[in-house]
């Protein structure tokens, strides 16, 4: 955990302060996006946690411990430290770079080096091949990811990160942002993050905290954010596409119809139109004995004609897996001009359906509770 | 073929002479390293510092030596030691400090500011950071600044058989007064093969304390 309370940072050649009287709590286990415009004071708040900047007045606590009682040295050895220019020696091997801190702290070498190599499993680079390179010959990306490893190598429970990812394409972006997302669902650390890009702060938040002028102007959940924004400030800076924005932050299945109707496709035409008739459908998707999708027949057809279904069904154009998020959905709704999605879990066993009136009645509840 | 001839004849005075030289450059040299390192890392903390010091060693290094060996005369006859080897190292010293110490400086300030970010950001000492990343980065620079200390100072210990210091320079006065040209050639001849000589044994001792990871790659030169 950390806690900041009245935090607050006057540089001496300025005449406002850089950092006005902040307190926030990130909870253990979450990340927290510090996000706002340049010159806002995040940078300044994150690097006041590990003293790399004194804080003016104020308390920052990690755990229940005042940072202000350690030695500097020792606190940062206690904290992750990642930042965007990534930093990793040019004079030394991967494996020496991770293993830097572990070093410094006198950790057995076998051990630290067995360590170097189980992260880079983690990242999925072989350590066979990196952990005797140097910095210069990898790429921009697997270099972020060694920082990143480095920054966990001795353990800390609090990762600190100030923009780590934002000099990477938005390609390699995407992947390492993610590879680090799965990273962190095994590793459960406390995350201090700061970025600028409010995509990145939805994707990788579980919390944002938005600064302007050194002040917090709002500090809640991604999906709290976009749905009811402070003031102006925050709906600008969010944008105003803010609501198609939220839909990356919500599942297919929280969309999701569950426990639909399904016929066979051994059953009649005449079942399936009084199955539709019965819970007022247009359509009913046909699934084969285990559960598997296998298409649709709709109401029209189901009425004009007779016999087994098996004879009149059609093949649904695509599927949709529950654990998706709705941007997903909705594109692929746009993609293949159609209103309604079946739903699969990972084997492929139908599980519901989600119709674009049900994500706009999802969104729209936000709203209205507001 | 008549200094070929000296030149077989006196090889065993030669070895001695250049023996000697490698003496007064070597232990000059090593005694600015162990002074010019440390200060132009510790001129790396204040700009004003640096700046003094670096003056002063450019000025050091505008004294003519045959100026600089003069004004050590009575200086140092006080001690008895007025012409000699110890003047000789000690002009050697003075001239090398503006390499050693500058490129020192420079090496050490140039370092990427994401670097000492990282470092100090990961709990590194102050005396870590130097050690783990500032001056194995420096490395290569500061041996440049010696090679460049050593082949200038070569030079400058020929004069030094003025005062007496020995050396191959000892030859060249020697043809000159003798107006000998076969000791003045092998003189100036052994001079200059001593330098190249020098130049390329550094050259190979900065490669092989340069980190693999810090060395020019084909594709980048």
């Amino acid at each position: 955990m950390i806690r900041l309370e009245r935090v607050t940072k006057l540089f001496a050649s300025a005449t406002i302060p850089a950092v006005d009287q902040v307190s926030m709590e990130v909870p253990e286990g979450e990340i927290c996006i510090l996000l706002g415009p340049s010159g806002c004071g995040k940078t300044t708040t994150l690097k006041m946690v590990n003293r790399l900047i004194e804080p003016t007045s104020g308390d920052i606590f990690i755990g229940d411990k005042n940072t202000a009682d350690y030695n500097p040295v020792e606190l940062r050895r206690t904290l992750g430290y990642v930042i965007q220019q990534i930093g990793l020696f040019p004079n030394k091997t991967i494996e020496d770079n991770i293993c830097i801190v572990p070093d410094i702290l006198g950790w057995d070498r076998k051990k630290s080096r067995a360590r170097a190599a189980e992260l880079l499993e983690l990242v999925a680079l072989d350590p066979g091949v990196f952990l005797k390179r140097y910095p210069k010959e990898l790429s921009g990306g697997q270099q972020q990811r060694i920082g990143v490893l480095r920054a966990i190598a001795a353990d800390p429970p609090v990762l600190l990160m100030d923009e780590p990812f934002g000099a990477i394409d938005p390609i390699n972006r995407a992947v390492i942002q993610d590879e680090f997302l799965k990273m962190q669902a095994a590793l459960k650390k406390t995350i201090m993050f700061v970025s600028h890009d409010i995509d990145e702060a939805v994707k990788m938040g579980d919390r944002i905290a938005i600064f302007r002028d050194g002040r917090l102007i709002q500090y809640d959940t991604p999906d709290d954010i976009l749905a009811h924004p402070a003031d102006s400030f925050v709906s600008d800076f969010v944008g105003s596409d803010r609501t198609l924005k939220r839909l990356q932050l919500l599942k297919v299945s929280d969309a999701m119809m569950h426990d639909p109707p399904v016929v066979h496709a051994d059953d009649t035409l005449k079942t399936a139109a009084t199955l539709m008739e019965e819970h007022g459908h247009t359509a009913v998707v046909v699934v084969g004995p285990r559960g598997r999708v296998r298409g649709y027949v709709d109401l029209a057809t189901a009425r004009e004609n007779r016999g087994k279904i098996s004879e009149h069904s059609e093949a649904l154009p695509t599927t949709i897996r529950s654990r998706e998020n709705l941007r997903t959905a909705v594109s692929t709704m746009f993609r293949y001009d159609t209103t309604w999605l079946a739903c699969t879990d990972d084997d492929g066993l139908y599980k519901g359906y989600v119709t674009l009136r049900g994500i706009t009645r999802l969104l729209a509840e936000a709203y209205r509770d507001g | 073929m008549e200094i070929f001839h000296y030149i077989i004849a006196n090889w065993p005075l030669i070895i001695q002479r250049t023996g000697e030289h490698v003496e007064i450059v070597g232990v000059a040299v090593g005694l600015a390293i162990l002074t010019g390192v440390p200060i132009g890392i510790a001129i790396t903390r204040s700009k004003r510092a640096a700046d003094a010091i670096l003056y002063v060693a450019s000025i050091v290094i505008t004294i003519p030596s045959i100026a600089l060996f003069g004004m050590m005369i009575p200086v140092l006859s006080l001690i008895g030691h007025g012409i000699g080897y110890l003047p000789a190292v000690i002009a050697v010293l003075l001239y090398s400090q503006l390499p050693i110490i500058r490129n020192t400086y420079t090496a050490i300030t140039n370092v990427d500011p994401a670097l000492r970010e990282a470092a100090r950001g990961m709990g590194l000492t102050h005396l870590q950071r130097l050690r783990e990343v500032e001056l194995p980065l420096a490395v290569p620079v500061i041996l440049a600044g010696v090679r460049v200390a050593v082949v200038m100072n070569i030079g400058v210990t020929a004069i030094a058989a003025y005062i007496g210091a020995g050396g191959l320079g000892a030859f060249i006065s020697r043809g000159i007064s003798q107006t000998d040209p076969r000791q003045l050639v092998t003189g100036a001849l052994a001079v200059s093969v001593l330098a190249v000589v020098a130049d390329l044994a550094l050259l190979g001792l900065q490669h092989l304390l340069t980190s693999p990871g810090l060395r020019q790659t084909k594709a980048a030169a």
